[in-house]
């Protein structure tokens, strides 16, 4: 028997009982289009997470000053040192690496900051102009910190969004002067609303010139330099540079920290991913449950047909073709019901991702594949009872329909 | 041509043995027309299905073109039953959901035939059985006589040698009969070798061999010379 007509044949059967042909197929297609909705979502808010990280700036390597040590007591405190800080300087070198785009150095502290009667306690943050690129911020009003030298203490300040309002309220800030500690800074810009990331709120925050910070907190030492590496593939030659030159100018001694965004980012990556594969491992238990329900309906075929299946073994039919015959009806039961899953499947998420704009819903490539193969699994795995039964048959008993 | 030798059959119904064939011989000749006769339960079809391969003796050895069969395997045997056995059915045995034509053509696209040469020999058949402008009804557009026309022309699309009618004209009305007995009959005349199990003694004494069975045994086996049909 040719594939074709065991294939023809075997479609003729499915049509001959449509009622029961097409609950399977739903049964099936619910199945896949179940892992693919549910893998979808999981992928969604994968990528969601993701690209709330990246919005913190993309391919940043972080250096911060001492040296994590897991072994014991350092040398630094064996010898009654604290370790070196990173200075200006120490910053402006790191773009001797190739693979750097640009640094923003940060030098953090409070001060009180006042206008007029009022006054508050914040967040002051030494920088330069390149942060507002490195951290993805934003301006609403004004502009960020000036370009230019950066050992120059220019006494200009930008606003959180929340500091302007509760210091200028409606009132214009740009251009007014207020007092941060014992000194006077001129508002230029105000931060753009940004939420918390990393776990500081910027619009709580008052941004100054990184020397004016050193001034105002009388330090040299820099709290971070947030690095921005040329492209993804750049990430790890910015570590090893930054660590040889802060090695090199730190008089051979390896004090610095240097970590990178994308390690974070890997971790959420891997704990969502797994968490994508039990949410479509679950929803594949549903294709299972159709694979039963396959083969609940072939036995029943089986005894519905049973004349059938006597009257093709006693026009020379071997067992083997008759139960290709019904590995056939079970395998286009189940491919046709994976299609229409599929379908279904693409269809509710491109409607889920309709209703929720902000969730980047796709279904993986891979659930996809794996819905698919399982669904084909189950459904021909199940009709191996029902068409061996088919198969060994007794022919006279089966043509009286026993 | 075919022989059986010392067959014998028996079923267990419950925790008895019920021999439905009792150490049978019998020899059937290449063109030979015999009928099978008895009272139900005498084991005639039973000695039918044993002839069509259907059944497998418990004892004994079946003979079929001088190679035995009884020792086949299933896919074996099956093959047999394609290439050299046609059934006809009392009840017809149609697929209900195929047509007329395409149950003509169930035994070729079990043996695999190439469709052009399917349909060419579906035509041939369906124009010799006048049914023709009956090859796209379904089964249950047909009458009974039509029925059992369709069935022949499946049973003998493949050529077979030998041609077993299980009281082919049970189902159908006194005229419908005699013409399916005489299309039967007229196979005869291509060298096919004809078995007709009935329990009507009109149509059994048209065979040239009558062989009575009674309680599994052959009780008699007359040929007839003078009456050919």
């Amino acid at each position: 028997m040719k594939l074709a007509d065991t294939i023809q044949f075997a479609s003729g059967s499915l049509r001959g009982s449509p009622t029961r042909t097409l609950l399977m197929m739903l049964a099936m297609s619910i199945g896949v289009a179940a892992v693919v909705v549910l893998t979808a979502l999981g992928e969604g808010a994968r990528r969601y997470v993701i690209d709330q990280f990246s919005s913190l700036g993309t391919n940043l390597v972080i250096v911060l000053p001492g040296r994590t040590e897991t072994a014991g007591i350092g040398p630094g405190l064996m010898s009654g040192q604290t370790p070196r800080e990173i200075t200006l300087e120490d910053a402006q070198a790191l773009l001797r690496s190739h693979a750097v785009k640009q640094f923003a150095p940060l030098t953090v502290g409070s001060a009180t900051l006042s206008r007029d009667a009022l006054n508050r306690e914040v967040v002051v943050l030494g920088s330069t102009s390149d942060l507002l690129e490195v951290r993805h911020m934003g301006i609403a009003l004004g502009r960020f910190l000036p370009a230019g030298d950066i050992n120059e203490a220019t006494p200009v300040c930008v606003l959180g969004n929340q500091m302007k309002r509760e210091l200028f309220g409606n009132e214009q800030a740009v251009g007014q002067w207020v007092r941060l500690g014992d000194r006077r800074f001129r508002v230029i810009g105000v931060l753009a609303s940004q939420g918390e990331s990393m776990g500081m709120r910027t619009d709580e925050l008052v941004i100054i010139p990184v020397a004016a910070a050193h001034q105002l907190f009388n330090t040299s030492g820099l709290f971070r330099i947030l690095i921005e590496a040329k492209s993804r593939e750049h990430i790890e030659q910015v570590v090893r540079d930054a660590e040889a030159i802060m090695t090199e100018r730190h008089g051979g001694e390896r004090d610095v920290t240097v970590i990178t965004q994308d390690a974070v980012l890997q971790t959420f990556d891997r704990i969502l991913t797994a968490l994508t594969m039990a949410v479509g491992g679950i929803a594949a238990i549903s294709l299972a449950v159709a694979g039963v329900l396959i083969m609940n309906v072939m036995l029943i075929a089986v005894a519905q047909r049973v004349r059938e299946i006597g009257l093709l073994k006693a026009l020379g039919a071997p067992g083997r073709q008759i139960r290709n015959l019904f590995f056939a009806e079970a395998a286009l039961l189940s491919g046709i019901g994976s299609i229409a899953g599929l379908a279904l499947g693409y269809t509710g998420s491109f409607i889920i991702g309709q209703v929720y704009p902000m969730l980047p819903v796709s279904p993986p490539w891979w659930a996809v594949l794996a819905a698919t193969m399982t669904a084909l699994g189950t459904g021909i795995l199940f009709s191996v009872w029902p068409a061996r039964r088919a198969a060994k048959l007794d022919p006279v008993a089966a043509l009286a329909g026993k | 041509m075919i022989e059986l030798l010392n067959v014998s059959r028996t079923f267990t119904v419950g925790d008895q043995q019920v021999a439905a064939l009792r150490d049978i011989n019998l020899r059937l000749d290449a063109g030979e027309y015999i009928s099978i006769m008895g009272p139900s339960g005498s084991g005639k079809s039973t000695m039918l299905n044993m002839l069509g391969l259907l059944d497998r003796p418990s004892s004994g050895t079946y003979l079929l073109d001088g190679g035995n069969v009884t020792e086949l395997n299933d896919e074996q045997q099956a093959r047999v039953r394609r290439e050299k056995i046609g059934f006809v059915f009392q009840s017809f045995h149609l697929v209900p959901r195929l047509t007329a034509a395409q149950n003509v053509e169930l035994p070729m696209i079990l043996a695999g035939i190439p469709v052009e040469e399917r349909k060419a020999r579906v035509q041939v058949l369906m124009q010799n059985y006048g049914l023709s402008d009956r090859a796209d009804h379904k089964p249950d557009q047909l009458s009974g006589g039509q029925r059992q026309r369709v069935a022949i022309a499946r049973a003998t699309v493949m050529n077979p040698t030998v041609l077993l009618a299980d009281e082919p004209t049970g189902n159908l009305d006194r005229n419908t009969g005699w013409e399916v007995l005489k299309l039967l009959e007229g196979l005869l005349e291509q060298g096919i070798t004809l078995v007709v199990v009935t329990h009507d003694a009109e149509i059994g004494a048209r065979a040239q061999r009558r062989i009575h069975m009674l309680d599994g045994r052959i009780l008699s086996d007359e040929a007839n010379q003078n009456d050919s049909k």
